[in-house]
Parts: C-alpha cells; sequence; structure tokens
C-alpha cells in the first residue's frame, strides 16, 4: 500500500448559464480511506460527484486517478477507471429482477448474443450475499425502498472498482441494515478501496470516516481528521455560522400536564398494526420511533382516515371522531405530513400558492363555486412569510424550491386550515441543517401556540432532541414510552429492535 | 378568443418559471408562439393565394375546426387529469348514429340528440368505472372503448350510413344556418370553449384536475377524492364528444358509420400542441384552440397551394413533432 492518493480532484469548477454550482474545489482521498463529504443541500457535493462519476464535465481543473490526469467522458468511462457511484435517489429498472440490476453492467458489456442466466444469478447471489438475504429473482419492484437501496449498494459492489461513492446511503436504511452496511463498509476499507460518504448524519460520519471533506456555496472549506474535529466545528463549517443551540427547548416540565387533544383507543387496521393507544396533550411534541416497516406511518395515515380502520376510536379534543376520509380528518384539525415529500407532498409543478390551498379549497371558493385567487394569494403570501420559504413569488412552481423550502410549502398548506394536531412524517428527510433547525423551531412554536404535533423519525437525534416524550413501534404495536429522563439512542434501539443490543453494533455514538 | 391577458393569468396554476414575470412569459410562450406562427402563415398564404385572406375562407377554416374544437376542450381537460381518450372520434358518431336512429324511428329530432348525448355520457360514465373502479388505465380502457362503439355505430346501421335529409330546418340551423352572418357553429363553439376556459382558470371543481393530474398521491393526501375527479373529466369529455356528434348530424344532414375514424389523432395532436402534458397537470383550452387553429390553416393553406392531399397527415404529422421538441427543449432549458 502505497499512500499515494487515490483520487485527486483539483482546482475543479462547474457552472450552469449564471450559476456558478462549484468553483475551485479540491478533494483528496487516499487508498483504504472513508473519507465523508459534507455540505448543505446546494453546496455542490452531487454536482462533484456528477463530474468524477462521468455524469458532467467540469469547466475547469483537473481529476486525477494515481496521479494520472484523467477525463471522465461517461459513467462507462468511470467504470472502466473503477469508480463507482450509488446515487441518493434509487435508480433501478423495476420490472427487472435483482439479478438483472445488479448485473446490468456485465450484460451490457457481453458479447454473446444470448444471456446465461445461470452466471447472471450466481454473481448477483454472490454480491448480495454479502449484504442482505434478498433473493436475487426478485423483481425490484416488489422490494421495499431499503431493500432497493441495498440493491443498489450491491451493484456496485459487482463493479471492481477503487473508489466507491455513497451518496446518502443510509436515508431510507432501517438502523440494523445501515449497521451491516458500516460493517461492509469498514470491510472493503481493508480491502484497500476507497470511499467518499455523503452524509447529513454526523454520528455516522464520526463512527465510519477516517476524514472529513466540507464544501459551502460551491467552495472548498476544509479537510479535517475525524480524530481531530468535533461534530459541532463540521456543522460550523458547513453552515459557515454558528448554530448555538441545534434544538428548541422543550417543554416546561410543569406544563406537560395539558389538556389531552388527540386520544386514540385501541386502533387496529387488521393487517400492518393492532390495539395502538395513545394520547397526545396540547402544546407537546410527542415522537414516533421505529423501525422503517415497524406500521409507524400506517398508524398516523390510519388515525386521519387516510387507510382504513379495522377498530378501535379516535377521539380530538374529547369528541369521539368519525372519520371516512381524510378530508373528515382535515375539517377536524386534523392534518398528516407524508414522508415521501416528492411523491406524495407537494405538487412540483404547480405555483406555491396552489400548493398552500390544495388542503381546504372550500374557504377560498366563493359564490357560483369560483375560486377566490386573491384570497389564495393572501394566504400563501402570509404562510410563506411566517414560515421563512425562500422563494421568488408565490406563483413559481415548487419544482424552483430547494428541498427545505418544498418542505416549508408543504407544511404551509397544512397551517393553512389552522389544524389542532399535526402529524408529520419524517418532517426532516433529506432537507440540510440549517432548514432542519427552522423546522424544528417552528414545530416548537406551533406546540407553544397549544397544536398538538406527533413527530414520526427514523433519525434518533431528531426524537431525543426535539421530542418531549417518545412511543416507540415495534411490529405493530407500541413496544415502549420514552419519558423526558428517559430519552437516549440506546433506549430506543432497544425498544424498537426488541432485543439488547451487542456491543459491535454500537458504533462511537455522538448526539448532534 | 385571443386575450393575451387572459393567457398570462393561466400561469398563476400553472406556473412554470422562477418569478412571476419570467414564468408568465414562459408560460404565455405556448400562446403567443401559436399566434405569431398561425399569423405569419396567414400572412405568407395571403401572398400566395388571393383566396386564402377572404371571408369565405375564413368563415369555413373556422367552421371547419369548429366542431372538432369542442372536442378538443373536453380532450384537454382530460389530459389534465392525466388521463387520455382515445374513443372521441367513435362516441361523436355513435351520438350521430344514436340521434340519427332515434331520429328515424319517429322521436323528435330535439329529443333524439339529447339521448344522444345521453348515451355518450354513459359511454364515458362506463370508461370511467374502468378507469377508477376496476383501475385500468385511460389509454387501454378507451381504445377498448373505440373499437368496441365503433362496432355499435356498425350494428346500428348495419353499416349504411343513415339518410337525414327529412330533418327539421329548425334543426338543420344549428349546423348550416347563421345568425347575423354567424354560423351556429361557430356560436356555439365560442361559447363551449369561454366557459370551460374560464372555469378551468376559476373554478374550484377544476383546480382539482390539475391538483390530481399534477400529483394523484399528492392530491389524496390534502383530501382531494381524485377518482372521483378522474370519473367525472372522463365523462366530460364523451359528452362533449356526443354534443359534437348531434351538431355534426345537423350539419350533415346524414350519419356515416364510418365518420370521425381517426379523429381522436387530430384532436390529441391540437392539445398537445397547445401545451397539455401527456403526463398531465399542465394544458389550456386556449392553447389547445390555438393548436387546432394551427392545423386547419395548415390544411386549407395546402389545399389552396393545391398539394395533394396525400401529403397532408405527413405535414401535419411533422408540425406535431416540431411543436413538441420545441416544448421539450424549452422544458429541458428551463430545469
Amino acid at each position: 500500500m502505497t499512500d499515494a492518493p487515490v483520487l485527486q480532484i483539483r482546482n475543479l469548477s462547474k457552472a450552469f448559464g449564471p450559476v456558478k454550482a462549484l468553483s475551485g474545489v479540491q478533494l483528496e482521498l487516499r487508498r483504504g480511506e472513508v473519507h465523508a463529504l459534507c455540505g448543505e443541500n446546494g453546496a455542490g457535493k452531487s454536482t462533484l460527484m456528477n463530474m468524477i462519476g462521468g455524469v458532467l464535465q467540469p469547466d475547469e481543473g483537473e481529476i486525477l486517478i494515481d496521479g494520472q490526469p484523467v477525463t471522465v467522458t461517461s459513467p462507462a468511462t468511470a467504470q472502466k477507471l473503477g469508480i463507482a457511484l450509488v446515487h441518493q435517489e434509487i435508480a433501478l429498472c423495476q420490472d427487472a429482477t435483482v439479478a438483472e440490476n445488479i448485473c446490468m453492467a456485465a450484460i451490457n458489456a457481453r458479447r454473446a448474443p444470448l444471456m446465461n442466466y445461470g452466471e447472471v444469478y450466481a454473481q448477483a447471489e454472490k454480491a448480495m450475499k454479502q449484504l442482505a438475504p434478498i433473493p436475487v429473482r426478485t423483481k425490484v419492484a416488489d422490494l421495499s425502498i431499503s431493500s432497493q437501496q441495498l440493491v443498489e449498494i450491491a451493484k456496485a459492489l459487482t463493479l471492481d472498482c477503487k473508489v466507491l461513492i455513497l451518496d446518502e446511503p443510509t436515508a431510507a436504511l432501517t438502523e440494523t441494515e445501515a449497521q451491516r452496511l458500516f460493517s461492509i463498509v469498514r470491510d472493503l476499507k481493508v480491502r484497500g478501496i476507497s470511499v467518499i460518504y455523503i452524509s447529513h448524519r454526523m454520528a455516522e460520519i464520526f463512527s465510519l470516516c477516517d476524514r472529513v471533506t466540507v464544501f459551502r456555496d460551491g467552495r472548498y472549506v476544509a479537510t479535517e481528521a475525524i480524530a481531530s474535529t468535533s461534530p459541532d466545528d463540521v456543522v460550523r463549517k458547513m453552515v459557515g455560522r454558528e448554530i448555538t443551540q441545534l434544538y428548541p427547548d422543550k417543554l416546561a416540565s410543569d406544563a406537560a400536564s395539558g389538556r389531552t387533544l388527540l386520544s386514540v383507543n385501541d386502533l387496529s387496521d387488521g393487517s400492518r398494526f393492532a390495539n395502538v393507544d395513545l394520547d397526545l396533550k396540547a402544546g407537546e411534541i410527542l415522537g414516533i420511533g421505529g423501525l422503517i416497516g415497524a406500521g409507524r406511518s400506517e398508524i398516523a395515515q390510519t388515525i386521519c382516515g387516510l387507510r382504513q380502520a379495522s377498530s378501535g376510536s379516535v377521539a380530538l379534543d374529547g369528541k369521539p371522531l368519525t372519520i371516512r376520509s381524510y378530508a373528515d380528518a382535515v375539517q377536524a384539525g386534523l392534518v398528516y405530513l407524508s414522508e415521501d415529500r416528492k411523491g406524495s407532498g407537494v405538487f412540483l409543478d404547480l405555483s406555491i400558492a396552489a400548493n398552500v390551498s390544495a388542503l381546504d379549497l372550500g374557504k377560498l371558493t366563493g359564490r357560483f363555486g369560483l375560486l377566490d385567487r386573491r384570497a389564495e394569494a393572501d394566504q400563501a403570501a402570509s404562510l410563506a412569510k411566517r414560515l421563512g420559504v425562500r422563494m421568488a413569488g408565490i406563483d413559481a412552481p415548487v419544482s424552483t424550491l430547494s428541498g427545505g423550502n418544498q418542505q416549508k410549502v408543504a407544511i404551509a398548506k397544512q397551517l393553512s386550515v389552522s389544524p389542532k394536531v399535526i402529524i408529520m412524517d419524517e418532517p426532516t428527510r433529506g432537507i440540510d441543517v440549517g432548514a432542519k433547525v427552522e423546522i424544528h423551531r417552528l414545530l416548537r412554536d406551533l406546540a407553544n401556540q397549544g397544536v398538538g404535533i406527533i413527530v414520526i423519525s427514523s433519525e434518533l437525534p431528531e426524537l431525543i432532541g426535539l421530542c418531549d416524550r417518545v412511543l416507540v413501534v415495534r411490529e405493530g404495536a407500541i413496544a415502549g414510552e420514552l419519558g423526558a429522563g428517559q430519552l437516549d439512542e440506546e433506549a430506543i434501539i432497544m425498544l424498537a429492535s426488541g432485543v439488547q443490543p451487542t456491543p459491535a453494533h454500537q458504533g462511537q455514538v455522538n448526539h448532534v | 378568443m385571443s386575450r393575451a391577458g387572459e393567457t398570462v393569468m393561466h400561469a398563476d396554476i400553472k406556473a412554470t418559471g422562477p418569478s412571476r414575470s419570467s414564468f408568465a412569459r414562459l408560460a404565455s410562450m405556448r400562446e403567443a408562439g401559436l399566434i405569431v406562427i398561425i399569423l405569419a402563415l396567414c400572412i405568407a398564404m395571403s401572398f400566395a393565394s388571393p383566396h386564402f385572406l377572404t371571408w369565405g375562407n375564413f368563415r369555413a377554416m373556422l367552421m371547419s375546426f369548429s366542431i372538432e374544437g369542442i372536442v378538443v376542450v373536453g380532450m384537454t381537460i382530460l389530459l389534465i387529469v392525466g388521463g387520455i381518450d382515445l374513443s372521441v372520434g367513435s362516441v361523436v358518431c355513435f351520438s350521430m348514429v344514436v340521434s340519427g336512429a332515434l331520429f328515424l324511428m319517429g322521436l323528435d329530432p330535439w329529443t333524439a340528440s339529447l339521448i344522444g348525448i345521453a348515451v355518450s355520457a354513459l359511454i364515458g360514465a362506463v370508461m370511467g368505472f374502468f378507469v377508477t373502479v376496476v383501475g385500468l388505465n385511460h389509454f387501454i380502457t378507451s381504445l377498448a372503448a373505440m373499437v368496441i362503439v365503433r362496432g355499435l355505430c356498425l350494428v346500428i346501421t348495419k353499416g349504411t350510413p343513415l339518410s337525414l335529409f327529412t330533418l327539421p330546418p329548425e334543426f338543420k340551423a344549428i349546423g348550416q344556418g347563421s345568425f347575423q352572418g354567424i354560423p351556429y357553429v361557430i356560436i356555439i363553439f365560442v361559447v363551449v370553449v369561454a366557459i370551460f376556459d374560464f372555469l378551468l382558470r376559476r373554478a374550484t371543481a377544476f383546480r382539482k384536475v390539475f391538483y390530481t393530474g399534477s400529483n394523484e398521491k399528492a392530491a389524496q393526501f390534502s383530501g382531494i377524492k381524485t377518482n372521483q375527479v378522474k370519473f367525472w373529466v372522463t365523462v366530460l369529455c364523451a359528452t362533449l364528444s356526443g354534443v359534437a356528434g348531434v351538431i355534426y348530424m345537423a350539419r350533415f344532414g346524414a350519419a356515416t358509420p364510418t365518420f370521425g375514424a381517426g379523429m381522436e389523432l387530430n384532436i390529441i395532436a391540437a392539445a398537445v400542441i397547445g401545451g397539455a402534458s401527456l403526463k398531465g397537470g399542465s394544458g389550456t383550452i386556449f392553447g389547445a384552440i390555438l393548436g387546432i387553429a394551427l392545423l386547419s390553416v395548415v390544411t386549407s393553406s395546402l389545399i389552396l397551394l393545391d398539394i395533394s392531399v396525400y401529403w397532408q397527415d405527413m405535414i401535419k404529422g411533422c408540425i406535431l413533432l416540431a411543436a413538441v421538441s420545441a416544448d421539450h427543449f424549452l422544458h429541458a432549458k428551463k430545469s
């Protein structure tokens, strides 16, 4: 093993029209190193990865592999150079089998006129086995998102790569799957493969990586050894300002005995969960933790009438609710924000104003069933201002906004009906640190005004930092409740998995 | 119809750019671009042919797309909701054949026409049922309906055209008469277009069409009953086809069982040239009408220039391809 860098980026720049996405950035990746790349959304991480992966061409600067300058003209060239890129967004052929997806590059390069399925399955089996027991003859469309993510990673592993780029690989993974991925990354490292690891999660970066490079606004900020820096320091470099307090103050303990706003009794849906009881007090932020697939979203959606309940009851403000559809729930003051922002949260190609008013058109409808567009514009403008949505105007389509601002628009939609209870499913998934802090503050402000808030989250620091109380769901049932004094990562993981975590599963955990 | 100020207002719903001024410009670009192309074509033709710039020719052109224009309105709304209807040509014919047959059986033509329109709506309802309850997609459902309904037309007429010269003159006037020199056909067309253009921009019910077409899941998560929306839009499109069929019957004084074959392609092309997206979520009535006007001006020009009728389809197809490519290019540049 030499100490010569496997990959070197020198003075790389890229502009899209007048927008400079990257200006003169650098990065150095050593052999067998796990190198974290951090930066807020829009910092230029993806642009850089796309240039290394051959998707985009740089305007200036050079890319060196093993000290030799190279031009990466296409993704195929990148593969030949030994660079494998796992995108954050899943790019698999949904109708093909796992094996066909994993071996796509090999099939593409194959000269023989006929397919050799035996070989394809064997090879895919070999790659998949290291990660998770996913049958390789399954159609990708039949897998959960987290399994699909694992298939993406397995696909990259089959390429004989020197450099593996992982872009937010754990965003859709459960805690156990993430742990398995970490051990694979450590294994790759031993085999001399270098990994660029893009993530927003400080705990992961600090337990897995050797060095960290921070970008901000398309510029290089610093590279530090993990051993000689701290999460706070990295966050500070990312946002370029001091974030004094990541999470807002919690509810004062004496105020926690407010009136019960929402109470759910013995709720079941007949398939995914059973006998769920929960109470939410006015002014409280209640967290719901648990593994992906444990039934958290299903419970929330059933409470709101987005799914059918088989038994049980829901009462709001002491009054029993009969909810036949989500529209009934909205009328009663109970709203739900979906975890899948682009898929079911916002209308990307419609304007901000049209997005905000989608939940209650009746309120904006005047005589003859016509929409009062002045009222619509006023409502959107005032909510956008209140939430600090950074936008060109309320007529701009939501697709022009950053992820964090899109999420604010989705929240504005919920607030437009002045809800009593808001249920938020993964409210800050894929959002940069700055916007995350703003959304957390907003939720706390709403709670202080007496709104009841339920936050479903897979991010343990968020549950611990933001919520007053956390319920953990395991296999469709409430596994336990953790009050203010009992909130820590280990307790949540224990309840979520139902087993005592072994020391091997416990990385160095840092709360952010 | 060409109200430039109103095209800017479409932008409120169908925003397409980063700021009010620039997205309004971009949104209206499709309509403005079409108007420019149509005007340029008209000016060029006025030099090429002395017959082009006459009231007679314009009237003929307007007449030629007025009835189809009514179907275009329904198709555009259906495209916005994310659907498509390949059966419109067959339904136009069915409405015509049913009304004609009922008239020949002794029913008065007005009642016969209402029944014709009602059965067209019923076909829409059946398609809506298969799309929303059974869960098939619009393309396949309407493809099947296109063939089935055409078959019904042949069954009812036994394959021979119904001669309806006995229709009373006050009924034929719908298709042949005029008021102060303006044909009723054109008046009906303008009224239908004006009503639906206005409703699509302003009515709450039609806003739900945009939500559903833009992101059906997000619409459901906003409490919108998207299946209801899709059902009624499907019914609306078929109903407007039925209306067009009755007007055709009054105009021709006959009901031919093969009438309207291939019409759906012209109609979809017009809506798409006018800016409707096959993915749903965007489109305007005004744009779609400009689209069909453009196709009509081209057809008329080709005839006046004595270009063989065999070339017409090829040229229309090229225009469709050019319009969609231009739009794709503009969208790609924006994002």
